[in-house]
């Protein structure tokens, strides 16, 4: 068995005439942390929304847990193990915390197709269970989380990733709009997750973080991967470089 | 900093003065107020609205408007049980009306009994075949008519992407046209005995709280009865989980893997199917069917929906609050009517209350926006 959890070949989407993401090469091995960072408009969500399904892509390979994959959509890639905090919220506002968590994965006292009868407290109990693993306190978890803030909501986003993840966490910007201490908080789980042995592809802009977290960084530019590189091996200024275009050829990490 | 971090490692900060009271009790004082209000116009004018006290002594209520009331909440109460589900998941239905007119039509024609008072039925649709039929035959028919309708509306929006306010727009205009084609114009008459009791009959036996008797109560039997049971879907199953998600996100709940296409079929199928009892209803109380029936229900069941605090923009409301809704809306019409407006007026006042509705709907979701 090889150790690569997850890697794409030629990966490619255009939208009309705009190339998004052109002929990405990316490769995630088991346990490892790795950041996508890039300019705005980089192409960085839409390689995820690739990976995930939301999109279909136009081109390439993607290579999951050793088999080549073709999913349907979103619920194909979670149901093979990809969790995933997008960058527009996948929240519910109207619904409380426990059926955001258990959105399209419900559990029931009985099945009756779609009448099925939701067993709102275990979802509820596990939903406490989830939120006291990943550190993250929401005193009332009945109240739609239209009333929360947005860290808070954040948060429960993130609760929800962490809560499933199995065999690999994808975070597109998921500290973008959160305070000093909601961002210690996440980058927490993180750790956690890493602990846990579980890879994460973590998009962020913040260079600080990334080099507080991850294994290493591949560096996206007008659609295409222009670095990736080990963070032992590089520093802020070299990532600039790259995500400005001072610095253009690819270069390879062991 | 303290005081934040209280609330957790992350400092989360939550006002618990935000948790909210139940919308539905805002409707429900409404309600009380309401009736208190025509009650008080009715006693300034020397008559009295829904409580009999000084002349009409036999009664505690004023059964006449009462018996009225509950009739017009029961039938199209109904379809607004169907038009509340449409409304969460973000859609609107303005066909429902109109089922109802085509649906009352066709169920009829298979209604029909053979000899009048020894002569031979003269509204006639079909032959010898279709005459004196079980009752579950119309029925049955009523129904599929119903769904048939929901169904063409589900596929439309789902699956044409057209906003729904036009693809049930469109539904609505044929199937007025439908009801209109199916007889030229003609009004189906003579039920059997048994579908006029559907309607007419008293499935709880003889009531009487004091000394009120309720005759004829069963459409309120049968509105109450589904209001229950979708107020139990709607609560809790999947069912109803679907469809406060995808009224409040459709993205998200696409993303969660909900089948969002198919579960807007089935909502606007419910619909269509909860319009078409109403029809039966209706045609079975009135023994006649007419293709001008159920003109304007649809308006009448939105307001109703959105006067009990479902949202039109999709995610929030209830049954409970639709029932609520629906009771709020016909005090206010019979109240007028009470203290002697003229149709007219009605119709003005009508109007008014929908637009006022909606303004409300807005106001409400700005002040939801901004807390
Ligand atoms: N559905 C779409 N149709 C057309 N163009 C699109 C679509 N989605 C994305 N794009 C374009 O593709 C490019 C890459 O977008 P993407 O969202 O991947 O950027 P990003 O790297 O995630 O940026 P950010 O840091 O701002 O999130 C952008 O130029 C964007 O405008
Ligand atoms: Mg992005």
């Amino acid at each position: 068995m090889s150790d690569i959890v997850l890697e794409t070949r030629g990966l490619t989407k255009r939208y009309g005439g705009v190339h998004a993401l052109e002929d990405a090469d990316f490769v995630l091995r088991k346990g490892e942390h790795v950041a996508v960072v890039g300019d705005n408009g980089a192409g960085k969500s839409t390689f995820v929304r690739q990976v995930t399904a939301v999109e279909q892509r136009t081109a390439g390979e993607i290579i999951f847990d050793g088999q080549p994959v073709h999913f349907a959509g979103p619920l194909d890639a979670r149901q093979a193990g990809i969790e995933t905090v997008f960058q527009t919220l996948a929240l519910a506002d109207d619904l409380d915390v426990p059926s955001n968590l258990f959105l399209g994965r419900e559990i029931f006292k009985w099945k009756l197709g779609p009448f099925s009868w939701l067993d709102r407290k275990t979802m509820r109990d596990r939903t406490l269970e989830a939120l006291k693993t990943t550190a993250v306190k929401i005193p009332n978890v009945d109240n739609p989380i239209r009333n929360m803030s947005g860290g808070q909501r954040q948060c429960v986003s993130i609760a929800r990733t962490a809560a499933f993840a199995s065999k690999l966490v994808i975070m597109d910007e998921p500290t973008a709009a959160l305070g000093v201490q909601e961002t210690a908080q996440v980058e927490n789980i993180i750790r956690g997750l890493k602990d846990r042995g579980v890879p994460l592809i973590l998009i962020s802009h913040n260079l600080r973080q990334v080099f507080d977290l991850v294994d290493r960084i591949v560096v996206f530019r007008r659609g295409r991967i222009v670095a990736n590189l080990r963070r032992d091996q590089t520093d802020g200024n070299d990532i600039v470089s790259y995500i400005t275009g001072v610095k253009g050829g690819a270069e390879n990490a062991a | 900093m303290a005081e934040a971090s209280s609330h957790g490692l992350g400092g989360l900060k939550y006002d618990p003065a935000k948790r909210t009271r139940a919308p539905e009790w805002n409707v429900f004082f409404a309600l009380v107020g309401i009736v208190l209000v025509f009650e008080l116009l009715n006693r300034l004018q020397g008559g009295s609205f829904l409580f009999n006290m000084r002349d009409n002594v036999d009664a505690i209520f004023n059964q006449q408007r009462l018996d009225i009331m509950i009739l017009q909440v029961a039938i199209i109460g109904i379809i607004a049980l169907g038009v509340t589900q449409v409304i969460i998941i973000g859609g609107i239905d303005l066909s429902s009306g109109s089922v109802v007119g085509v649906t009352a039509m066709v169920t009829m024609s298979f209604a029909q009994t053979a000899m009048v008072n020894g002569n031979p039925n003269p509204k006639a649709i079909f032959g010898e075949w279709a005459m004196d039929l079980p009752v579950i035959v119309p029925i049955v028919i009523g129904l599929a008519c119903g769904l048939i309708a929901g169904l063409i509306n589900g596929l439309l929006v789902a699956y044409t992407k057209i906003p729904p306010f036009i693809a049930t727009l469109g539904v609505m205009v044929s199937a007025r046209g439908a009801a209109k084609w199916w007889s030229n114009g003609q009004p189906v008459s003579f039920p059997t005995e048994s579908y006029g009791q559907l309607a007419n009959g008293d499935l709880l036996g003889s009531v009487t709280f004091g000394l009120l008797s309720w005759d004829g109560q069963n459409p309120a039997v049968i509105f109450v009865v589904l209001a229950i049971l979708f107020h139990v879907i709607m609560t809790y199953t999947l069912y109803g989980k679907r469809c406060y998600a995808i009224g409040s996100n459709e993205a998200a709940a696409r993303m969660s893997g909900i089948n969002v296409d198919r579960h807007k079929v089935l909502v606007y199928v419910i619909a269509g199917l909860l319009a078409a009892v109403a029809a039966v209803l209706l045609t079975s109380k009135n023994l006649t069917a007419q293709a001008g029936m159920g003109v304007m229900y649809e308006l009448d069941a939105i307001a109703m929906a959105v006067i009990g605090g479902v949202s039109l923009a999709g995610g929030r409301g209830s049954i409970i609050g639709t029932v609520l809704g629906a009771a709020i809306f016909s005090v206010i019409i019979s109240g007028f009517t009470s203290v002697k407006l003229d149709a007219y007026y009605q119709e003005m006042v009508k109007g008014a209350i929908i637009v006022g509705a909606v303004v409300l709907d807005q106001w409400r979701q700005r002040r939801s926006a901004r807390s």
